[in-house]
């Protein structure tokens, strides 16, 4: 640890902060607050009478059973997301970093799918496994799968999973090509030395060392799945069959914007703010701790 | 938490499309949810409303789904920037009228323009539909429909059924669908949209059940929701038969199994006559029947409720608009204009006049079935399950309704779990939505 660097000018640090911290004032503090103050209040949808109720929303949130399974429906879409996500862009960064010939090609076309919006993600799926005139739905029919996502729970939950999973390999696949990259030739070419196989240098030598991007990566995307996955949800099945695709963030929008109950929206938004940042201080303070920075 | 910033965006694109023209016009801004061939209709009023005179400029903006429209103008009317007019759905009329002091009652917006709102002109289960109790007009009707069966003739001579002989109650309804389905000339025999307006709200009146105590909830916002009666057990456990069999095709909440029809993978749908502009424009072989209705029900078929849109006319604005805002209205409201819709669109004429020129034209002669959406709804005086069905939260109870038909139709449960549940739990979010 170096000394502590000091500007000279007493005004020069806050005038360079004062950027930052005005975004993050308006875009977070101010809104966070509103929400806090609507999560206490019941309105009606046009906020022509307000009245306090204290905690009486989050009293009733928590004992909706539908939240909770809510709940269980976020973690499982979450987990699901960010696993599949992850384990299917390690092995084609470690496939990519073997080619020789067109490297960059190959990169750039994995890369690609990151540019893509998730509202747009979800459509480009839905025209594809959509029962009613998607392309796949028809040869899944013809070929005597029963697919109709419509209506069974497990199957829009994997379109929606493998449709938010889709967009996030690219994001993965890169930051893993850049952890690879900063592995030293040297030790993977000593235990070549030694006898090691191809997979055995994998899993001893490589994955060990990766494991501080993959940490990072099991942050952002558990942190994608949870909240910006809204627009695949919205666009494929809109919390359907039943509520089985409803997540946390999807039962917010469809509480405040098409049941108009503002009070009980902004508690449970409430709610996933604490969650959030218990979520990451545990995630930074132990998880952390464990993993081998090399 | 991330969704507190939409109100604002769209606050600041109202705001932009606001302070845009500086001209001598008056803008008057128009909010619809009319996609497909009915946006065509909607641009093309516009445009002819424009053209006719110089003072007033009406611009119609698509802003998506009938639910996200309703939301998009709650949340530019609390970030005070409200378009002048509002398209709404028939289940968002009780939101609408319990924000008194965020519309305008169409009646008042009419006298600005030196009009009066002369409601035996119009059709009288439309214009009591969007009145309050004491009878003050709230909203313009724009476009009005009734649900009706529509079927594929190819699909019907392949079967050996008489295409030019659409099934009249549900069992023949069924018993078509099966034979389509067994035959091999479609992949599905029956489908349908919205399972909560036409098989729930439009069943319970056309088949003269009880849908909620209190008229419907017309008489009381205090209501009860009585829809699981043995008859409508019966109805939907059809339904879920059917689907089992792979007969029926469930296409979605809304109006998707329209699609189901139109790529030829269902025979028959029972759909809103609104629907008719996409049927017509496919070049499908279609065949319009009446709403299917249950023989043993008593006094059926009775009426059906009306279903579409009116047009809401949000507080706030400037005399002058207001006064652009009559104008448009008795634009629409022309015999002409009544008439051109209702041909080309299948929603309902709303005024009488508009009924018998069309009707003197010739028109139903030559387009059979055409008639029909009226005729559904004006051949007999509505009894108290028929006036119609309204709610505070009319969008959240039909949520709940279709969560617990998705679960019946993928065979987790039965017709009458699910009716008891959507019952139950209707009246839960009711009482909580009334805030007791």
């Amino acid at each position: 640890m170096s000394g502590r660097v000091v500007f000279p000018n007493k005004l020069l640090p806050y005038l360079l902060l004062a950027p930052q911290l005005a975004i993050t004032a308006v875009f977070f503090y101010w809104p966070a607050s509103q929400a806090l103050k609507q999560s206490m209040q019941r309105e009606d949808p046009f906020g022509l009478q307000t009245t306090f109720v204290g905690l009486a929303n989050f009293r009733r949130v928590l004992a909706d059973p539908n939240y909770l399974n809510s709940v269980k429906v976020t973690a499982v879409f979450s987990l699901s997301t960010a696993f599949l996500a992850l384990a299917l862009a390690l092995p084609l960064a470690v496939m990519a970093e073997k080619v020789v010939r067109g490297k960059g090609i190959y990169r750039t076309l994995l890369i690609w799918p990151y540019a893509v919006a998730p509202a747009i993600a979800g459509m480009l799926w839905l025209f594809l496994f959509n029962p009613a005139m998607g392309t796949f739905s028809y040869l899944l029919r013809a070929n005597g799968v029963a697919w109709d996502p419509l209506l069974k729970d497990g199957q829009a939950m994997g379109l929606v999973v493998a449709a938010a999973a889709w967009k996030q390999i690219s994001y993965n696949f890169l930051f893993f090509v850049a952890g690879l990259q900063a592995i030293p030739r040297s030790l993977i070419e000593a235990a070549a030395i030694d006898g090691a196989s191809g997979p055995k240098r994998f899993w001893t030598i490589v994955f060990p060392l990766l494991a501080p991007t993959t940490f990072f990566l099991l942050v952002v995307n558990t942190v994608y799945a949870f909240f910006d996955t809204f627009g695949v949800i919205h666009a494929v099945t809109q919390g359907g069959p039943g509520k089985a695709t409803e997540t946390l963030v999807y039962k917010v929008y469809n509480d405040g914007f098409v049941n108009l109950q503002l009070g009980s929206s902004a508690a449970q938004s409430v709610i996933l703010m604490g969650v959030v940042i218990l979520l990451t201080a545990i995630q930074f303070r132990y998880v952390e701790r464990k993993v081998h920075y090399g | 938490m991330k969704f507190r910033g939409i109100p604002a965006v769209i606050a600041a694109v109202a705001a932009l499309s606001a302070a845009s023209p500086a001209l001598a016009v008056t803008e008057i801004s128009w909010w619809h949810a009319m996609a497909g061939a009915n946006n065509d209709v909607v641009e093309a009023l516009a445009k002819e409303f424009n053209e006719g005179q110089s003072e007033y400029r009406v611009v119609p903006s698509y802003k998506g789904t009938y639910p996200e429209t309703l939301n998009a103008g709650i949340a530019a009317f609390r970030a005070k920037q409200p378009p002048h007019i509002m398209q709404v759905f028939d289940v968002g009329t009780g939101v609408m009228m319990g924000a008194a002091g965020a519309v305008k009652p169409v009646a008042e917006v009419l006298a600005y323009g030196g009009e009066t709102f002369d409601k035996s002109k119009y059709l009288s289960g439309i214009t009591a539909y969007y009145s309050k109790p004491d009878g003050t007009m709230l909203s313009f009707p724009y476009n009005s429909s009734s649900p009706i069966l529509y079927y594929n003739k190819d699909h019907f001579a392949a079967a050996g059924l008489d295409p030019e002989q659409p099934p009249k109650t549900w069992p023949e309804v069924f018993a078509a669908a099966r034979q389509i389905k067994a035959s091999g000339a479609a992949n599905c025999g029956l489908t349908s949209t919205w399972l909560t307006w036409i098989g729930l709200e439009n069943f319970s009146a056309w088949n003269n059940l009880q849908y909620g105590t209190e008229e419907n909830g017309l008489a009381s916002t205090d209501f009860e929701l009585t829809f699981n009666s043995p008859l409508h057990v019966q109805h939907f456990q059809n339904f879920a038969d059917l689907a089992k069999e792979e007969v029926f095709r469930y296409g979605g909440r809304t109006s998707e199994a329209k699609a189901l029809l139109i790529s030829g993978e269902c025979s028959i749908l029972t759909e809103s006559s609104g629907g008719l502009g996409d049927v017509v424009n496919s070049g499908l072989n279609y065949g319009l029947g009446s709403l299917p209705y249950y023989p043993e029900a008593e006094g059926a078929p009775q009426n059906t409720i009306p279903g579409g849109a009116s047009l809401w006319v949000f507080a706030g604005h400037e005399d002058a608009d207001y006064k652009g805002v009559a104008e448009f209205f008795k634009f629409l409201s022309t015999v002409e204009i009544q008439s051109r819709l209702h041909q080309v669109s299948g929603y309902l004429p709303v005024t009488l006049e508009a009924y018998e020129a069309t009707k003197a034209s010739g028109f139903y002669e030559k387009n059979p079935g055409r008639e029909t959406p009226i005729l559904q709804m004006m051949g007999k005086a509505p009894t108290a399950n028929s006036k119609g069905v309204r709610a505070v939260n009319l969008p959240q109870l039909r949520d709940i309704q279709n969560e617990e038909f998705e679960r019946m139709l993928a065979g987790q449960q039965s017709a009458q779990q699910a009716l008891d549940n959507a019952a139950t739990r209707g009246n839960a979010a009711l009482q909580e939505a009334l805030g007791k």
